[in-house]
């Protein structure tokens, strides 16, 4: 298995942060919820088998301020769209958690060729009234860690400054992944998104982290429903919201499973 | 120097274990706490109030904009704003303000404000906030990170609309309109005179200064507070080689006057505590939607934790945060000098180092504050304006006030109906 690599792409004028890790066919990863600011170990479970590709998302760790151009959804989407390109994943099997698993089905849904297989961990994009996510934007801070993870230790450890980094821009930027996040979903994390589910052609893997905080499990059937190819619903055990957090091993050996 | 006469309406019979039984004043609190039969007497206490203190000779009756919240029943100020111009003569109006990325179009708010201006014979000072984090982004829905943005495009629409003689086209980012042409148009020209309520970001200082606008800090937590951010305005201003006019700014003060200190600390006691107990409990998941808080301002915030200055608990935090650490008890309320208490001599004596500390022209003075009793507001008020008011009026006499509104010559005025003072819910 090969050293991350660190590459960068420009993405509207802004540089941004492109990890590459592993060999063998191409697998794209798109982070959720508060983004990566350092690299994690699910990463690393992929890479085993694959050539892992994880492009950062506008506003979000190693995206540089490049939320702040795109006022539209279909901003966001086209932009999501070259950053693939320029990351060489079209065409290739794509992840996406969380926000970033929105941003994927998307995708899948408008070019159908840009996506082989598709794996979603606890997207965002549909709000049913009668059973709605947690505002993830209204919340004190001690309790973001518990609704993040199942082990809210594994997100404090992720957002917690190394040593040596500038202790200032740190948060900053940590703000900034939710502020990126906000851009796209605010208020309700509802952006249609359901219109265009039946547009999904590839077979699509729904990751569920069986103790997500933010995402209700019955969301999992909503899309499974709506989706046109082929799906499967997985269910991981201690795991949270962001599950790849959680249980790094378990959800990868699913995506690897359901890419092979 | 200006003295101005502000009411925020705080709903006034919020239960004695509020802060135990609810999570938060603003946003989610409870409908069942509100009852509009009792709302009824409230405004019509609030608005006699501000017709009294016009009555009482202050300068100003100023009034502000707040959705879902228990301290402050003005989701429209421009509602009690167009009473007020009817009920009052040569007092200026002060709506402080229009939040402009609330309003769809945001011509409304030049609408509005025009139709205010005109009823009022030009008496209209217009403030434009960008409002809190728990009226715009949770109250409203509005996005936290594209709030500024769109406040300042629409700041430019409203403005134009104002100046524009035709009708035009206006290709926004955020706002396209085809055909702006706003009636009526204001008295004041180009425009009313506008002010700007911030919460101490560089950038806000930055823009008031190259704009010309009043920078008004509406503080809960009194001068020693404010202090540093009105330095920062000043600061900003000597940087950018403009001058110190005072009347470039506003702040806002609580001020309880009495026969003595002891006295006024005994009779304004249970509503301050009222107002900093009840009335400034916000829930924190109301406090920091992310990007309401520019990065620059975040930075200042990081940087005077840091350096452990003394205002790190207001730089670079929104209102909400600012909520937590605040002092609840009469003492602390007064050592801290959010409510300046004390005799007419003592009250001068505070409120004119006040203003000559900050530097400020426009005093904003809460003189009707948490549940305190139409009878209570009125006395201070009188007292306040027969024997504070005289001994401050002088301050800052070599300046010129730009800022301040041109209404119409009195003579040409219509003639509004006399005053009558009604006894509402006494």
């Amino acid at each position: 298995m090969s050293d991350l690599e660190t590459l960068s792409i420009d993405i509207n004028g802004f540089a941004t942060r492109v990890w590459r890790k592993g060999s063998g066919p191409r697998l794209g990863f798109l982070a959720g919820f508060g983004g990566l600011p350092r690299c994690v170990p699910f990463v690393d479970e992929l890479a085993k088998s694959r050539t892992v590709i994880v492009p950062s998302l506008p506003g979000f760790p190693g995206g540089d301020r490049g939320h702040t151009v795109l006022d539209t959804h279909l901003d966001w989407i086209l932009t999501v769209r070259e950053i693939l390109a320029k990351s060489e994943l079209i065409g290739a099997d794509l992840v996406g958690s969380s926000v970033g698993g929105s941003l994927a089905a998307e995708i899948a849904a408008i070019w159908p060729d840009a996506v082989r297989r598709l794996a979603l961990i606890a997207p965002f994009g549909l709000f049913e009234e009668s059973d709605p996510p947690t505002d993830p934007w209204a919340q004190r801070a001690d309790a973001v860690p518990g609704l993040m993870c199942a082990d809210p230790a594994i997100w404090t450890a992720l957002k917690t400054a190394p040593d040596g980094a500038n202790s200032i821009e740190w948060p900053i930027e940590q703000t900034r992944a939710s502020e990126a996040a906000a851009r796209i979903f605010w208020p309700l994390g509802n952006t249609k998104l359901e219109k265009r589910l039946p547009l999904i052609t590839a077979p699509t893997l729904l990751i569920w982290g069986e103790q997500d905080r933010i995402m209700p499990r019955s969301y999992a059937d909503r899309f499974a429903k709506a989706i046109k190819g082929r799906t499967e619903i997985k269910a991981i055990a201690d795991a949270g919201h962001l599950a790849e957090l959680d249980q790094p091993q378990a959800v990868a050996d699913a995506i690897l499973g359901w890419t092979a | 120097m200006k003295l101005m006469w502000f009411h925020l309406m705080p709903y006034t019979e919020l239960p004695d274990d509020f802060r135990d039984t609810n999570p938060s004043v603003w946003v989610d609190i409870h409908s069942s706490l509100f009852d509009p039969k009792r709302a009824h007497l409230m405004y019509n206490d609030f608005m006699d109030e501000l017709e009294y203190a016009a009555q009482c000779g202050f300068d100003a009756i100023c009034v502000n904009e707040h959705h879902s919240n228990g301290y402050g029943l003005m989701p429209s100020p421009n509602l009690i704003a167009a009473s007020l111009a009817r009920r009052t003569t040569d007092t200026a109006i002060c709506v402080m303000g229009n939040s402009l990325a609330l309003y769809n179009p945001p011509t409304r708010v030049a609408e509005e404000f025009a139709m205010i201006d005109c009823i009022s014979g030009g008496r209209l000072i217009a403030g434009f906030p960008v409002g809190t984090p728990m009226d715009t982004c949770y109250a409203y829905g509005q996005n936290p990170s594209q709030l500024r943005q769109r406040y300042l495009e629409a700041h430019d629409l409203v403005v134009r609309a104002w100046k524009e003689q035709d009708t035009f086209a206006f290709n926004g980012r955020f706002n396209q309109q085809r055909y702006v042409n706003i009636w009526p148009r204001p008295i004041q020209r180009p425009h009313p005179p506008i002010w700007v309520p911030g919460g101490g970001s560089v950038e806000t200082w930055r823009w008031c200064a190259e704009m010309d606008y009043v920078y008004c800090y509406l503080s809960y937590y009194g001068y020693k507070a404010g202090r540093a951010t009105m330095d920062g305005f000043w600061n900003e201003m000597s940087r950018l080689g403009k001058e110190r006019n005072p009347y470039q700014a506003g702040f806002l003060q609580f001020v309880g006057v009495g026969e003595s200190r002891q006295h006024a600390f005994n009779l304004y006691a249970e509503a301050a505590e009222y107002f900093y107990g009840r009335c400034l409990h916000v829930d924190a998941r109301w406090a920091t939607p992310p990007g309401y808080t520019s990065e620059g301002s975040q930075r200042a915030g990081i940087e005077s934790q840091i350096k452990q200055a003394v205002d790190a608990d207001v730089r670079g935090k929104s209102t909400g945060e600012r909520f937590a650490s605040v002092a609840r008890e009469m003492d602390a309320i007064v050592d801290k000098g959010y409510v300046i208490v004390g005799s007419p001599d003592e009250v001068i004596e505070q409120l004119r180092e006040v203003a000559e500390t900050l530097n400020v022209g426009h005093l904003m003075l809460l003189l009707q504050f948490g549940n305190m009793s139409k009878q209570l507001a009125k006395y201070n008020t009188k007292l306040f304006a027969e024997q504070v008011m005289p001994k401050m009026q002088d301050l800052f006499s070599e300046w010129n006030d730009r800022w301040w509104p041109q209404p119409m010559a009195t003579a040409q005025r219509a003639a509004v109906p006399a005053f009558m003072p009604s006894l509402a819910a006494e």
